[in-house]
């Protein structure tokens, strides 16, 4: 087996572990940065596919706006925790 | 917006069943007053709340039954017989670089080929940032004074702090990342990119200088009547470049503009300003979308 086989199959099985962890975390904070590390994996493993256009917006989208718009959206319905609304 | 009520599940189990929760204001104390349930009223809300999670927990195993049993249907991956390889990928494969002057064969596809879908897209996009500031821009309808001075008071507390760290970081990191993408909107004919990509990198890097130097610093270079004029003008003048190939026929038989040498940064026929218009469009979204969802302005 080539490195970047195994390199693939870790990633995918990462892939899978933090998507079953997003939605097994009741901290919503914790729930937002792990999506964001999904994000982040699913770029590499588009550009392992040969295709870095989606490799680029992937990680754009998924990684950074997406979430900080999660972020903004527990803000907004003060559900974070540590903040002036929310202890 | 109203505080999230406490056992907010609880709450919503109630709302569902149409029970009233009502403040009894005579006693000056709360007092839930029930009305009777509609559904199976003879359960409590314990029972209620596991029938809840069963049912939840089998409505997901459905569909991810469902949705594997379709992925086994499906056929292998980069197969050469798979229904996706047939003469269109072969015509654009062969021909694609002669038709569109792309090299990027990816741009030369949503942007040439298939420019009316992604003119479709840019709408779709449009459209989600005209609903967001019809829901979230703050007029005398959502805004009162309590709401007012929570937001003077954040942005106070925002001005207190010196975050010398991220200030300093922005200072470095925000032109690096801007000509970044700008460098992917030019350069989408030639590399991996183009319009979208770089639009979503250069509104990331906004939202970064805003949540350093604040929204009066984005202020300066960027208000709300700008961001209408960028956004229609550039959608308008996507549709314009594009329609003549639909008042040609949509057969490319007499295309007026230059294709030009591919490999050069001006080739690519109209490619260039219509990653431009794209890119120009979703770094406003995203922006826009960021400066409304925190304090209701851009």
């Amino acid at each position: 087996m080539e490195i970047s086989e195994i390199i693939q199959i870790l990633l995918l099985v990462f892939l899978i572990i933090s998507a079953l962890a997003v939605s097994f975390y009741k901290n919503l904070m914790q729930a937002i940065l792990i999506f964001m590390g999904y994000s982040t994996i699913m770029s590499i493993i588009w550009l392992f596919l040969e295709s870095p256009d989606l490799a680029i917006t992937e990680a754009a989208v998924g990684a950074g706006v997406t979430s900080v718009l999660f972020f903004l959206t527990l803000k907004k319905t003060h559900m974070l925790e540590g903040t002036r609304d929310n202890g | 917006m109203a505080k999230l009520p406490k056992g907010g599940l609880s709450r919503f189990v109630a709302w569902v069943n149409g029970e009233e929760v009502v403040d009894d204001l005579k006693h000056g104390h709360h007092k839930e007053k029930k009305t009777k349930a509609k559904y199976l009223p003879h359960l409590t809300m314990e029972q209620r709340l596991l029938g809840y999670r069963i049912l939840g927990v089998l409505i997901c195993s459905i569909f991810v039954l469902i949705l594997l049993a379709t992925v086994s249907k499906l056929p292998t991956f980069g197969s050469p017989n798979n229904p996706a390889s047939n003469e269109v990928v072969e015509r654009y494969i062969e021909s694609g670089i002669e038709e569109t002057g792309a090299i990027n064969l990816v741009a030369g596809m949503i942007l040439d080929y298939r420019a009316f879908d992604t003119f479709g897209e840019s709408n779709v996009l449009f459209l989600a940032v005209i609903s967001v500031v019809m829901l979230l821009k703050r007029d005398r309808n959502n805004f009162d004074e309590d709401d007012e001075k929570i937001l003077n008071e954040d942005i106070d507390l925002d001005d207190e702090d010196d975050n010398i760290i991220l200030k300093r970081f922005t200072m470095i990191i925000f032109p690096l990342i801007t000509l970044y993408g700008v460098y992917v909107i030019l350069n989408g004919h030639l590399s991996p990119g183009g319009g979208f990509s770089g639009g979503a990198i250069i509104g990331a890097g906004l939202i970064l200088f805003d949540t350093a130097f604040g929204q009066s610093a984005v202020r300066k270079f960027f208000n709300f009547k700008r961001f209408t004029y960028i956004s229609v003008g550039c959608l308008l003048t996507y549709c314009a470049c594009k329609s003549y190939s639909f008042f040609t026929g949509a057969n490319h038989l007499e295309n007026i503009i230059p294709k030009g040498i591919p490999g050069n940064i001006l080739s690519g026929g109209l490619i260039l300003p219509l990653n431009i218009c794209v890119g120009l469009i979703v770094a406003c979204t995203m922006y826009g979308f960021y400066a409304l969802f925190t304090r209701g302005e851009i």
